[in-house]
């Protein structure tokens, strides 16, 4: 693998993270982040799509007719993701069915479209493929750092093992509720971004 | 970018469209199968649940849910009469039951927010060598965000509840759905459905109620949860009464009397 390809598939996760720098794809972030399975899941699901996305719209970008190039990758990534789903509903039904809605709204997911759009249909299939991989893997490192303190500091547990003995289990840690709502996953990927661009001083916007 | 034709435009979209249709279609063909046995077994672990035949966070396979499943006989019963009627229980579908106008009626406005009860209910007989020893009824209603869906057991005495689980509901994690927790699923069994005179009096209250044998009628509310606890009081109460189970659990409850 030369420096570009390695740049291409390295730089996503955290020079320019799809949730930390270009705020992408916030609304799943927040809604499957309150337990690190679901998290985990998700993630898997997401960069099965966006790395197949990249590399299917890539194989075909100089056919894809330009007045209908969006319509196209749409149909890609909808076909990818509900077979995605279906895989899901078949062999880990149990997480699937916490996942409900959230793995068929990866269609409307901006980072698939955006990698898509963005890269596949300039560049070859391995490079986007690399791409889409690395995304993705942004993409889930932010989820998991995110549902790593929400699972914990909200609920005491670590992929549903106790880990801080809570109240209710006549433990001693009152677990935070607000980190399960969704407000919590906010602030937590807020103080991500700060702590991201306070440590890469280039990611910060000009006033 | 060059410049393509209306007829490659509209050709590449055809074929774009059948690629893709025929991944999607096959592999929902393909896993059908699967995914059916799936769902099929996550209700039978629910009814084994409910019925308290599985212990909370105990992993079956598949196999022995199938074997614990034999002590558990799925009926279809005739909501208004409480009769189990000669409907065959495999092919019996619960959801299309309740949605579809010709086999549910609408029921009055009621506080488990509850619009359509089926003609006919699937419910569940655990057997304890040879008799029955409780009853699994599906139950519904809303709670904070979500309807919950789940299982209530109750004895065969059509009066004292056995358990109670919830299968699926979106309530906030953590406050409604603490519903899932198992130390307030154990409050449940030993609860009295009726009071003396025979109407439905069991209810989840605000604050802590006492043991079953001194509070029969009584089930602490889940604290930072009001809506969702008041959602289970109603929906319990909803179909133990005459709208719901209310004419099956007096005829298991006079059987067992004789």
């Amino acid at each position: 693998m030369d420096t570009k390809q390695k740049k291409i598939l390295l730089d996503p996760l955290l020079n320019t993270n799809p949730i930390a720098f270009q705020v992408l794809g916030i609304c799943s972030a927040l809604a499957v982040t309150t337990k690190m399975e679901t998290a985990l899941v998700m993630s898997a699901a997401l960069t099965a799509v966006l790395s197949l996305s990249n590399l299917f719209v890539s194989l075909i970008r100089n056919k894809i007719p330009t007045n209908v190039r969006i319509i196209v990758q749409l149909s890609i990534i909808a076909s990818l993701v509900i077979i995605t789903d279906q895989v899901l509903k078949a062999f880990v039904y149990d997480i699937s069915k916490q996942l409900s809605v959230f793995v068929g709204l990866i269609i409307t997911n901006c980072i698939v479209m955006g990698r898509a759009e963005g890269f596949a249909m300039q560049n070859p299939p391995l490079a986007s493929l690399l791409d889409g991989i690395g995304n993705a893997l942004g993409y889930d490192l932010i989820l998991l750092i995110t549902a790593f303190f929400r699972e914990l500091i909200g609920s005491g547990r670590l992929f549903g093992y106790p880990v801080l003995q809570t109240t209710s289990e006549n433990g001693w840690y009152i677990p935070n509720g607000l980190l399960i709502l969704s407000p919590g996953a906010f602030f937590i990927i807020g103080l991500l971004i700060w702590a991201l661009r306070t440590w890469k001083t280039e990611q910060q916007e000009a006033d | 970018m060059q410049q393509h034709s209306t007829l490659y435009t509209i050709g590449f979209s055809a074929a774009v469209c059948v690629i893709c249709s025929l991944a999607v279609s096959s592999s929902a063909v393909i896993l059908k199968s699967r995914q059916q046995a799936n769902a099929r077994l996550d209700r039978q672990r629910n009814v084994l649940l409910a019925a308290g035949l599985v212990s909370e966070g105990e992993s079956l396979s598949r196999q022995a849910v199938r074997d614990r499943f034999q002590q558990v006989e799925p009926v279809v019963l005739d909501l208004e009469t409480g009769e189990i009627t000669e409907i065959d229980p495999a092919s019996f579908d619960p959801g299309e039951a309740s949605k579809d106008p010709a086999m549910s009626r609408p029921v009055d406005p009621n506080p488990a927010q509850v619009r359509r009860v089926p003609n006919h209910a699937l419910v569940y007989r655990v057997l304890k060598d040879g008799d029955l020893d409780k009853v699994v009824l599906p139950v519904e209603g809303k709670g904070l965000w979500s309807t919950l869906y789940g299982f209530l057991a109750v004895g065969a005495d059509g009066d004292t509840i056995r358990g109670l689980t919830f299968y699926q509901h979106g309530e906030t994690p953590g406050l409604g759905g603490e519903v899932d927790n198992p130390r307030w699923k154990a409050l449940w069994p030993g609860r009295k459905i009726h009071g003396p005179e025979g109407n439905v009096k069991i209810e989840v209250i605000k604050g802590s109620a006492g043991p079953p044998a001194e509070d029969p009628h009584h089930v602490d509310g889940l604290s930072g949860a009001t809506i969702t606890s008041r959602g289970v009081s109603h929906l319990v109460r909803f179909w133990t009464g005459p709208e719901g189970y209310g004419a099956y659990l007096e005829k298991i409850a006079g059987a067992e009397g004789k």
